[in-house]
C-alpha cells in the first residue's frame, strides 16, 4: 500500500493536471494486467478511411530508422504501443526516455528546442509550446490521413488558434486514447438501498444520497487533500454540465477572451455542492483523504459512489471484481443536457523532429490499427478514439471499461464533453479549486465566494 | 654518519634562521603564507561559490524579472518584492513559518532541557542509552517516511484518535491534518518530533561539560535542584542553546519536506509555508521571479533571527 500511496504522491503532488490521475492508475493497470493483445489482430492495419494505409505505409520507410521519444514514467500505454509497432514494422525503433510528468511540464520546452528534440512527446500543457513554435503543426496530417473526418470532439482539445486559445485553430497534439469520468457506484449497496437503474435526474441522485445517509452508509468517497488536489472538483464540474451548457465552461478551460466561471448555472451547481457537503455526504475527514486513500476505501465497499474516471478501471476490476458499476453524471431535469470530463492523452511532435512524418504515421496507426485499439482497452481502459465506423475492442467480460467504453456514444451525441476546469492554467488547480474547495468542506467558503475566489485567482495567472 | 650527522643540526638552523629573517620582512613571507592559504582553501571556495554563491547571486537576480522560466525576462525591478510583501497569501506563508517557530525551535528547546535533566539525572545506565537512542532516531528517520507515517497517525482512524477514545476523549478525535485549527499545529508537532532528540543529545553533551564541583559546591551552600539548574546549568548550556535555536529556527523557516509529505499546505492555504510556495510558484505558477523573491525574503528573515544569537552567543560563550 506504501508503495502505491508514494508513488500517486509523487505523480500528483502539486500537478495541475487530473490527467497525470490517469497516469498514477495507469501505472498500476500496467503492472495489473499482462501487455498482451490478441495476435491474430496484430498484422492488419485496420481499414482506416481514405488513402492512409498506402500513404502511411510508405512514411516510415524500409530503411532503419530511431524515432527519440519522451514518454511519462509509470504510464504503460505508449510504451506497449510502440513496442507492438516495432513487431509490426521491424525498421522502426523507439529510442525512449522516460519522466515523471512534473519533470516533463518544466523540461519540455527545452527539450522540443534543443539540436536533438524528440520525435514524440508526451505533452504537457500545449498553449505555451505553440506560442513558441516548438510543436509541429499537423493540419497536412490530418488531411492525409483523415483526421479531419473524425468526430471534431475528438480533436478540439488538441487545437490552438493563432491567438493562443485551445478548442479552434490548427492542430498540435494527438490524443493516444480519450479517457472519460463519471461516477462509480458499489453495486452491493446500491442493491441495499433500492437503486435498481442509475439516476436520470440530479433530483433522483440526490434522493440516492440522502437513502444511504440514513442506512448508515457513506454517499460519497471523494479526495480532497492537498497533496492529491481537491476531487471535489469532480463532482462540481459534472453539476456545472447538468445546471448549464459545456461550451462556456470550456471556453473558460481553453483562455477564451472574456470567460467566466462565476455564471449564474455554475453558482446553482456550486449550491448543490455546498448542500451535499452540508448534508454530510462525504466523509468528514475529505479534506485530508488522498486519491489512493480514497479508491482504496471506496473498493473496500466503504461508500455508495465516487468521481473518478475510467483509468481506474482495472484497479475496480481488480480489487472490487464484478462489484462497481458505471454511470455518467445526469441532467439536472430528465432528457436535459449532461456532460463530463472527458480529455485525449496528448503527444505531440517536435516542430524540428528529424522523422516527423513517421511520428504522424504511427498516431495514425495506434487510432486505426486493430491491436493497437485493442492495448488502450486492455491495458489503459480507454476508448481509444479514432474514425467514428471503427468498432471499440470489447473489455474482458466483467470488466467495468465496459460499462464506461458505453457510455461514450451517449456523451459525444449530447456534445457533453468537457476538458478539466483544473487545467485552466497552470496553478488554478493548486492556487484556486483545491484550497477553495477545502474552505468550503471546512464551512469557511460560501458558493458565490468560491466562484469568485477562483475567477480572481484566473485573472490573476492570465495576467502574470 | 658523521658528517651528516653534523652537518644536520647546521642545515636546520640555517633554516630556521631563514624562516627567522624571513618573518621579519614585512612584505614577502605574508603574501606567499597568505597565498598558501588561498591555496587550501580554494577547492572548498570553488565548490561554496559555485553551489551556493552563485545560486543566490542568481535567485537575486531573477528575482528582478519577471520570468517564465523559459522565454526572455522581462524587467521589473522591485515588483516582485513588492508582491511577496503585499499578496495576502505569500504574508500568509511567512506567518505561518513564524508560527512553526513556537513547535520546531521552542517546544524541542525547552522539552530537551528537561529530557537532558532528567536524564543526566535520573536515568544514566543502560535506561539512559536507549532513551537517548529512541530520542534521536528521528534524526536518522528520512523526513519523507516520518511524514508519511505521521500522515496515517494523524489520521481519523489513526492511532491517536484510537489513543484519544482511550482515553476517554472520543469527542475532539478528528482528522487532525485535515483541520483549519488544527493542520499546522499537527505539523509543528511532527518537526518538534524530529527536533527534540537533536536538542536534547545535544543539550546533554552540554551538561556532561559541567564542572561537578560546581554542583557540590551548590549543594554545601543548600540549592535546590531548581536553583541548580537556573543557576548552574541553564548558564552553562549558553553554546549549547545557541545551535539548538539556530538550527530549529531555520528547519522552522525554511521548512519545505514534512508540510510537502503531510498536507502540501492545505487544508485551503492553512499549512502552506514559504518553502513549499516556492516550489509552487517556480514549477506550476511558472512565476520564477516571485519564487525568487519570496526566496530572497526568507533568506533575508532568517539572517535578521539568527546574527543576533550568533552574536549573543560569541560575546557571552567565550
Amino acid at each position: 500500500m506504501f508503495l502505491a500511496f508514494n508513488r500517486s504522491r509523487k505523480v500528483l503532488g502539486g500537478l495541475a493536471a487530473i490527467a497525470l490521475v490517469a497516469s498514477a492508475c495507469s501505472s498500476s493497470t500496467a503492472t495489473a494486467t499482462p501487455a498482451t493483445s490478441p495476435t491474430t489482430a496484430a498484422s492488419t492495419v485496420a481499414s482506416a478511411p481514405a488513402s492512409s494505409p498506402a500513404a502511411g505505409a510508405t512514411a516510415c520507410g524500409t530503411a532503419p530508422v530511431t524515432l527519440s521519444a519522451y514518454f511519462e514514467t509509470g504510464f504503460q500505454i505508449p510504451f506497449s504501443e510502440t513496442a507492438e509497432f516495432t513487431k509490426e514494422f521491424p525498421n522502426v525503433t523507439f529510442n525512449i526516455t522516460s519522466d515523471q510528468y512534473a519533470n516533463i511540464s518544466t523540461s519540455a520546452a527545452r527539450l522540443l528546442a534543443s539540436d536533438t528534440p524528440p520525435d514524440l512527446i508526451r505533452l504537457p500543457t500545449v498553449v505555451s509550446l505553440v506560442k513558441d513554435k516548438l510543436l509541429k503543426n499537423l493540419d497536412s496530417y490530418a488531411t492525409t490521413y483523415g483526421w479531419d473526418k473524425w468526430p471534431a470532439s475528438e480533436l478540439l482539445q488538441n487545437r490552438v488558434s493563432a491567438t493562443g486559445e485551445r478548442g479552434s485553430g490548427s492542430l498540435y497534439a494527438f490524443g493516444l486514447n480519450y479517457s472519460m469520468t463519471g461516477v462509480f457506484y458499489n453495486k452491493k449497496l446500491a442493491t441495499q438501498i433500492g437503486m435498481t437503474t442509475p439516476p436520470t435526474t440530479v433530483a433522483d441522485f440526490e434522493a440516492l444520497l440522502a437513502k444511504a445517509k440514513d442506512a448508515g452508509i457513506t454517499p460519497i468517497m471523494q479526495w480532497n487533500a492537498s497533496k492529491s488536489g481537491g476531487g471535489l472538483v469532480f463532482p462540481l464540474q459534472d453539476l456545472m454540465a447538468s445546471y448549464g451548457p459545456t461550451q462556456p465552461i470550456n471556453d473558460w478551460v481553453f483562455d477564451k477572451a472574456g470567460a467566466t466561471i462565476d455564471t449564474a448555472a455554475n453558482l446553482t451547481a456550486t449550491q448543490h455542492l455546498e448542500t451535499w457537503i452540508k448534508n454530510g455526504y462525504f466523509p468528514s475527514d475529505v479534506n485530508s483523504i488522498e486519491y489512493a486513500d480514497a479508491n482504496t476505501r471506496f473498493t473496500s465497499g466503504k461508500a455508495l459512489f465516487l468521481f473518478n474516471g475510467d483509468w481506474s478501471n482495472a484497479d475496480m476490476d481488480k480489487n472490487a471484481a464484478g462489484n462497481v458499476g458505471f454511470f455518467v453524471f445526469p441532467s439536472a431535469t430528465a432528457g436535459g443536457s449532461f456532460g463530463t470530463m472527458a480529455s485525449p492523452l496528448q503527444y505531440g511532435i517536435a516542430a524540428s523532429a528529424k522523422h516527423a512524418d513517421c511520428a504522424a504515421f504511427f498516431f495514425n496507426w495506434v487510432a486505426t490499427n486493430a491491436a493497437a485499439r485493442q492495448i488502450n482497452v486492455t491495458i489503459g481502459g480507454s476508448n481509444p478514439g479514432g474514425p467514428a465506423d471503427l468498432p471499440v475492442p470489447p473489455a474482458a467480460s466483467g470488466s467495468v471499461t465496459n460499462e464506461t467504453l458505453a457510455v461514450g456514444p451517449a456523451i459525444a451525441k449530447a456534445n457533453g464533453q468537457m476538458d478539466f476546469i483544473a487545467n485552466a492554467t497552470g496553478s488554478i488547480y493548486a492556487s484556486g479549486w483545491t484550497p477553495e474547495l477545502q474552505k468550503m468542506v471546512g464551512g469557511k467558503e460560501t458558493a458565490a465566494g468560491l466562484l469568485k475566489a477562483v475567477q480572481a485567482e484566473y485573472v490573476k495567472e492570465q495576467n502574470q | 654518519m658523521n658528517a651528516a650527522d653534523r652537518s644536520m643540526p647546521e642545515t636546520s638552523a640555517q633554516t630556521d634562521g631563514q624562516r627567522r629573517s624571513l618573518r621579519t620582512l614585512p612584505f614577502g613571507k605574508v603574501r606567499r603564507d597568505t597565498l598558501l592559504g588561498w591555496l587550501f582553501v580554494l577547492p572548498a571556495l570553488a565548490v561554496y561559490g559555485v553551489f551556493v554563491l552563485f545560486p543566490v547571486a542568481m535567485t537575486v537576480n531573477y528575482s528582478l524579472y519577471r520570468w517564465d522560466g523559459f522565454n526572455v525576462p522581462k524587467w521589473v525591478g522591485l515588483d516582485n518584492y513588492k508582491t511577496v510583501l503585499t499578496d495576502p497569501e505569500l504574508v500568509n506563508t511567512l506567518f505561518n513559518a513564524f508560527r512553526l517557530i513556537f513547535f520546531f525551535t521552542v517546544i524541542p528547546v525547552v522539552l530537551g532541557l528537561v529530557v537532558a535533566a532528567v536524564i543526566r539525572g535520573s536515568a544514566t545506565g543502560k535506561l539512559g542509552h536507549l532513551a537517548r537512542t529512541v530520542l534521536f532516531l528521528p534524526q536518522v528517520i528520512p523526513l519523507v517516511a516520518a511524514g508519511i507515517v505521521w500522515t496515517v497517525v494523524l489520521s481519523l482512524n489513526g492511532i491517536a484518535n484510537q489513543f484519544l477514545t482511550a482515553i476517554g476523549l472520543k469527542g475532539i478525535t478528528q482528522a487532525w491534518l485535515g483541520s483549519f485549527d488544527w493542520a499546522l499545529a499537527a505539523v509543528g508537532m511532527i518537526g518538534a518530533w524530529v527536533l527534540l532528540g537533536l536538542c536534547t543529545l545535544l543539550l546533554l553533551t552540554g551538561m556532561s561539560k559541567i564542572d561537578k564541583a560546581l554542583y557540590e559546591a551548590a549543594r554545601i551552600d543548600g540549592a535546590g535542584a531548581f536553583r541548580e539548574f537556573f543557576a548552574i546549568t541553564l548558564p552553562s548550556l549558553k553554546q549549547e542553546l545557541a545551535v539548538c535555536i539556530t538550527v530549529t529556527v531555520i528547519a522552522a523557516l525554511r521548512s519545505f519536506d514534512i508540510v510537502y509529505v503531510s498536507t502540501a499546505g492545505g487544508p485551503g492555504n492553512s499549512t502552506m509555508v514559504p518553502g513549499l510556495e516556492i516550489y509552487d510558484l517556480a514549477f506550476f505558477g511558472r512565476s520564477v521571479g516571485t519564487a525568487s523573491a519570496l526566496g530572497v525574503v526568507l533568506i533575508l528573515i532568517i539572517l535578521v533571527l539568527i546574527l543576533p544569537i550568533q552574536w549573543l552567543s560569541r560575546e557571552t560563550g567565550e
